[in-house]
C-alpha cells in the first residue's frame, strides 16, 4: 500500500496548528481531571475491581444455611486437581463424624495451597456435593510460602455460607427412613 | 552583626558570596529540582487522566486531619522517598565500562547547571546585599560559556558507557546541543542590541516600567522571533522532549544512562530539571523582566530598609520560572518526539537564519530610530 503524503500548507509547515491543537487537548484532559471527571485511575487497595459473574476466583469451601460444612472427604477434588494444590486428610475410620445428618464424614484436614492453584474450576466442576467454589477473590498475598496453603478453618470462613436449595442430604434422609434404612448418625 | 562589620571588606564579600551559594543550591535549588520532579509526575498524571505518586506518607505530618492526607495525595512526601531510594539503591558499575569516565560524567553533567545559576539575579536587593552571587559585567557570555559545558557530561557518559545505545545517545547529544547553540546565542544578540550591555542586572533595569501605560516593557514583547528561538532551543539544550533524542527510551533504550543506575543515574536526572530550572530562570531574566512588576512600583530596586519588597521581588521572580517550569513540563506531555533529520533541519535551515534575520532587522530599526 502507498500511503499518499500530503503536502503541508506554510501554515501547517509552522507548526503553530498542530501545537496549538495539542495544547488545547492537553489542557482539556487537565482540567477534566482536576475538576470535572477525575481520574480514571482505580486506586487499587482502597477500590477494588467487581469482577463479573461466573469469573474464577479462589476456590474456598462452604457451609450450608445451617452451619454444618458440606465437605465429605471425598477426595475427587484432590484428584482430579491438574496442579495438585488440594491436600485433603481423611478423618481415618475412628474419626469424627461427619457434623451433619446423612454424612458420612467429613475431612479431618483440607488444604488448597494458592500459589499452586490454577484457578481451572474443576474442583468446583467435580464436587458432587457442592461443597467447594470458585469465589471472586482474585488478590491473594501472603508474606512467606506457608501462609499462602489455606487450611480447612480459614477455607470454611472465606467461604461462608451456601444456601442450598436442594439440600439433597434431607432426601436422603426421607428416602432411607422410607426404606428403613437407616444412615450412619440420625 | 558586630564582629561581621569589623571584617574587612574583603572577607565579607567572600563570606556574604558563600551564604548566598548556600542559600541559593540548598534552600532554592536542590529542593526545586526535587519539586519540579514531582510536578512533571503530577502534572502528566492529571493530563493523562491518573492520579499520580499520591502515597508516601510521613508518620506524623499525615496525621494531621484534612491537611495530612491532602498533602499526601498531592505526592509532596515523593521527592523525599526517591531521594532516598537513590541513596539506597545499589551502586553498579558494569564491568565493561571506562571507569574513571563513567564515574566522572554525571557530576559533569551537573556541575554547568549550577554553575551558571551564579549569575542570575533572582532579586533585587535584600538588606544592602544584591540578589545575585555573581554580578559578572559578562554574565550571559559567562553562562553561554558554562552551558556548553553540559553537553561534555553526557558525550562523556555515551563514551564511557562502552555500549551502542549510549554511545548513539552522546552523539546525537553532541550534534544537538552545538546546532542549537549557535541558535540560542544569535538570539540573544538581538536583546543585547536593545539593551546595550552584558551585565543580567542591566538587562532587567532596561525591562522596569511600561508602554502605553500597560504592557509591560519586557522583552518578550519587543522580541518575539527571539524568544521564540530561544524558547525551543532551551528546550533542546535542557534534552526535553520534543527533542530528547539523546534520551529516547524508545529507541535507545535510555540513550547516554542506560548504564547507570542509584545515585549516578539520579544525577543525570538532576542535571535535567536543574537545567530546566536555570534555563526558565534565563528566560525570566532575559524576556519577561526578571524580578520586576510593572505595577506598585515594584519595578524598582528595594531599598536597604525595604526588606519585603525585597523578598516580595524573589517572590516574583520564582513564580515567573515556575511558570515557564509548568510550559516546559506541559510540552513534554504534548509534543511526539522529532525525528534527527528533522530536528537537524529545524536547527540549522529554520533557526540560524530566523535569528541572523532578527539581528539584522533589530539592528536597521535601531538605526532609524537613532537616527
Ligand atoms: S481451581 Fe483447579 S487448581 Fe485450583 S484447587 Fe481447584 S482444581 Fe485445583
Ligand atoms: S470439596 Fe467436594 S470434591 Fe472435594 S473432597 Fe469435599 S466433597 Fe469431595
Amino acid at each position: 500500500m502507498i500511503v499518499k503524503r500530503e503536502k503541508l500548507n506554510f501554515w501547517e509547515r509552522l507548526y503553530l496548528p498542530a501545537l496549538a491543537g495539542g495544547l488545547k487537548v492537553t489542557a482539556t484532559h487537565l482540567v477534566n481531571t482536576l475538576f470535572k471527571r477525575g481520574a480514571v485511575t482505580m486506586e487499587y487497595p482502597e477500590q477494588k475491581w467487581t469482577v463479573p459473574e461466573g469469573y474464577r476466583g479462589a476456590p474456598y469451601l462452604v457451609k450450608d444455611q445451617d452451619g454444618a460444612t458440606k465437605c465429605v472427604s471425598c477426595q475427587l477434588c484432590e484428584f482430579v486437581c491438574p496442579p495438585k494444590a488440594i491436600k485433603i486428610t481423611p478423618p481415618g475410620l475412628a474419626g469424627q463424624t461427619a457434623d451433619r445428618a446423612n454424612a458420612e464424614k467429613m475431612p479431618l484436614e483440607f488444604e488448597i495451597n494458592m500459589l499452586r492453584c490454577i484457578f481451572c474450576g474443576f474442583c468446583q466442576e467435580v464436587c458432587p456435593e457442592e461443597a467447594i467454589f470458585l469465589m471472586k477473590d482474585y488478590s491473594l498475598t501472603g508474606t512467606n510460602r506457608a501462609e499462602m496453603i489455606y487450611n480447612k478453618e480459614k477455607l470454611l470462613e472465606l467461604g461462608g455460607v451456601h444456601h442450598d436449595q436442594i439440600k439433597k442430604w434431607e432426601h436422603k434422609l426421607d428416602e432411607a427412613k422410607e426404606q428403613e434404612m437407616f444412615p450412619v448418625k440420625d | 552583626m558586630d564582629w561581621f562589620n569589623h571584617l574587612n571588606p574583603d572577607l565579607q564579600f567572600v563570606l556574604l558570596s558563600a551564604v548566598k551559594v548556600l542559600a541559593v543550591l540548598f534552600l532554592a535549588l536542590l529542593p526545586m529540582v526535587a519539586y519540579s520532579v514531582l510536578a512533571e509526575r503530577k502534572i502528566s498524571a492529571w493530563i493523562q487522566d491518573r492520579v499520580g505518586p499520591n502515597r508516601v506518607a510521613l508518620p506524623l505530618l499525615s496525621g494531621i486531619p484534612f491537611l495530612g492526607s491532602f498533602l499526601t495525595r498531592l505526592g509532596i512526601w515523593q521527592p523525599i522517598a526517591d531521594g532516598v531510594k537513590s541513596f539506597l539503591k545499589e551502586d553498579f558499575t558494569p564491568d565493561h565500562v571506562r571507569k574513571i569516565y563513567f564515574w566522572l560524567a554525571p557530576a559533569i553533567t551537573l556541575i554547568p547547571a549550577f554553575l551558571t545559576v551564579a549569575v542570575i539575579p533572582f532579586g533585587s536587593t535584600l538588606g544592602a546585599q544584591k540578589m545575585v552571587i555573581a554580578d559578572l559585567n559578562v554574565g550571559i557570555l559567562y553562562s553561554f560559556g558554562i552551558v556548553s559545558l553540559g553537553v561534555y557530561g553526557i558525550v562523556l557518559a555515551g563514551y564511557a558507557s562502552n555500549s551502542k545505545y549510549p554511545f548513539l545517545g552522546g552523539i546525537r547529544s553532541s550534534a544537538q546541543m552545538i546546532s542549537y547553540e549557535i541558535a540560542m546565542g544569535m538570539s540573544v544578540v538581538s536583546v543585547f542590541m536593545l539593551v546595550g550591555d552584558l551585565n543580567l542586572s542591566k538587562v532587567i533595569e532596561y525591562q522596569a516600567g511600561t508602554t502605553l501605560g500597560f504592557i509591560p516593557n519586557w522583552l518578550v514583547f519587543k522580541q518575539p522571533v527571539a524568544f521564540v528561538i530561544f524558547l525551543v532551543a532551551a528546550f533542546a539544550e535542557t534534552n526535553r522532549l520534543p527533542f530528547d533524542l539523546p534520551e529516547s527510551e524508545t529507541e535507545l533504550v535510555g540513550g547516554y544512562n542506560t548504564e547507570y543506575s542509584s545515585m549516578k543515574f539520579a544525577l543525570f536526572f538532576m542535571g535535567e530539571y536543574a537545567n530546566m530550572i536555570v534555563s526558565s530562570a534565563m528566560m525570566v531574566t532575559l524576556f519577561f523582566g526578571g524580578w520586576t512588576l510593572p505595577f506598585f512600583g515594584l519595578d524598582q530596586r528595594a531599598e536597604s530598609a525595604q526588606w519585603l519588597t525585597g523578598l516580595a521581588h524573589i517572590g516574583i521572580f520564582v513564580a515567573k520560572m515556575l511558570v515557564l517550569m509548568v510550559v516546559f513540563i506541559w510540552v513534554r506531555w504534548m509534543l511526539p518526539r522529532f525525528r534527527y533529520d528533522q530536528l537537524m533541519d529545524l536547527g540549522w535551515r529554520r533557526f540560524i537564519p530566523l535569528a541572523l534575520a532578527n539581528i539584522l532587522a533589530t539592528a536597521v530599526v535601531l538605526f532609524l530610530l537613532n537616527k
